[in-house]
């Protein structure tokens, strides 16, 4: 259920998720000294093409990562195999990427 | 050690795969006595229908592993003493493998595996030609050596939870001998092997969790072995890539 492409994917999409997550954690421990407000934040996002293209990248990354973990899940405890099984992945795969890439577009476009 | 009891309470699965359940037996508790003599004498004095399965006896052929107290152990190794703490003992067919009858299981799906991750002999001589001589100092033949004195009792197979979770996957004793294949020198086909081990039931679907290596009766580590395998398979596939490049 796991062969060697699917392997890679997911342990590449980590590599990519690492270091973002840090940068991610960096920057709100930075950036909350002495509070800060929703519109705040939304002003520094807003109209950054750096900041989409940062936690975008974090977004495809977790989708490929995230949806090869639950295939491999339901494949040892649910027993789903075959179509059903990459269908699954796909759909979890696609809907993280939907539900984050939406997310990243209303806070930096 | 003197046992507790001088009396054995064995309780032994009779059946096969689709039903079946557990009979008790008494045995006389002796010195010295392992869990494969404990099964002999039940089968020798108390029902001469109950089915095992054994060879050599001394931990060399892989013939006699069983699942005692839920644990996968050789049992001609395996003295009574050191399992039957208050005098019981519970003898099942090894997991992950389909139950003939009684105690035998099916070895087909384990050695079947073995062919599935290549682990076999891919020779570069005839039998006419020299024996290509063998450096024991290289690293590859000393990785290869850790691994190489598997004895086939599959009890790393039954030990194995994604074995149980997965039926596809290799398993540990397939994927170890093609570790020591890859490492051998002798042996031809490296590219084969790897690609063998990285489909879909290959080496990534372990998930290192090392009940093979706790429960290995020779103390191999085919964690290691398959740890190995991910490696190897993960610079071939950079290499592929950067020659289609």
């Amino acid at each position: 259920m796991l062969d060697l492409r699917l392997y890679m994917l997911q342990r590449l999409s980590a590599l990519v998720m690492a270091p973002l997550a840090l940068g991610h954690i960096a920057v709100m421990i930075y950036a909350v000294q002495g509070g800060i407000s929703a519109g705040e934040i939304l002003s520094r996002t807003e109209g950054s093409v750096g900041w989409g293209l940062f936690y975008g990248a974090f977004v495809v990354a977790v989708s490929i990562h995230a949806a090869i973990g639950v295939r491999v899940i339901a494949a040892e405890t649910l027993g789903i195999r075959g179509v059903s099984l990459a269908a699954l992945g796909w759909l979890v795969c696609l809907g993280l990427l939907a539900m984050g890439l939406t997310a990243v577009f209303s806070v930096t476009a | 050690m003197a046992l507790e009891s001088e009396v054995l309470q064995i309780s032994v699965w009779r059946g096969d795969g689709l039903s079946g359940g557990f009979e008790a037996y008494e045995i006389p508790a002796r010195e010295s006595q392992t869990v494969l003599d404990a099964v002999a004498f039940i089968q020798q004095n108390l029902d001469p229908t109950l089915s095992y399965r054994f060879a050599c006896r001394v931990g060399m052929c892989g013939s006699c592993a069983m699942m005692v107290n839920g644990q996968p152990r050789w049992t001609c190794r395996t003295h009574v003493q050191k399992v039957a703490k208050t005098g019981r003992i519970e003898i099942a067919p090894l997991r992950n493998l389909p139950v003939v009858k009684d105690l035998v299981t099916d070895m087909d799906p384990f050695f079947e595996k073995w062919i599935a991750a290549e682990g076999v002999f891919h020779p570069t001589r005839t039998r006419e030609e020299e024996i290509a001589p063998i450096d024991p100092r290289t690293p590859e033949r000393q990785r290869a050596d850790e691994g190489i004195e598997c004895i086939n009792c599959a009890v790393c197979y039954a030990a194995c939870d994604t074995v149980a979770a997965n039926p596809d996957y290799l398993g540990p004793a397939a994927l170890n001998r093609a570790w020591t294949l890859v490492n051998d020198a002798k042996d031809g086909a490296r590219p084969a092997i790897l690609d063998a081990v990285s489909k879909n039931g290959g080496c990534h679907n372990c998930h290192s969790q090392g009940s093979c290596a706790v429960f290995c009766p020779n103390e191999l580590t085919p964690i290691a072995s398959i740890a190995g395998l991910k490696r190897e398979t993960a610079r071939s596939w950079f290499g592929k890539g950067a020659r289609n490049a």
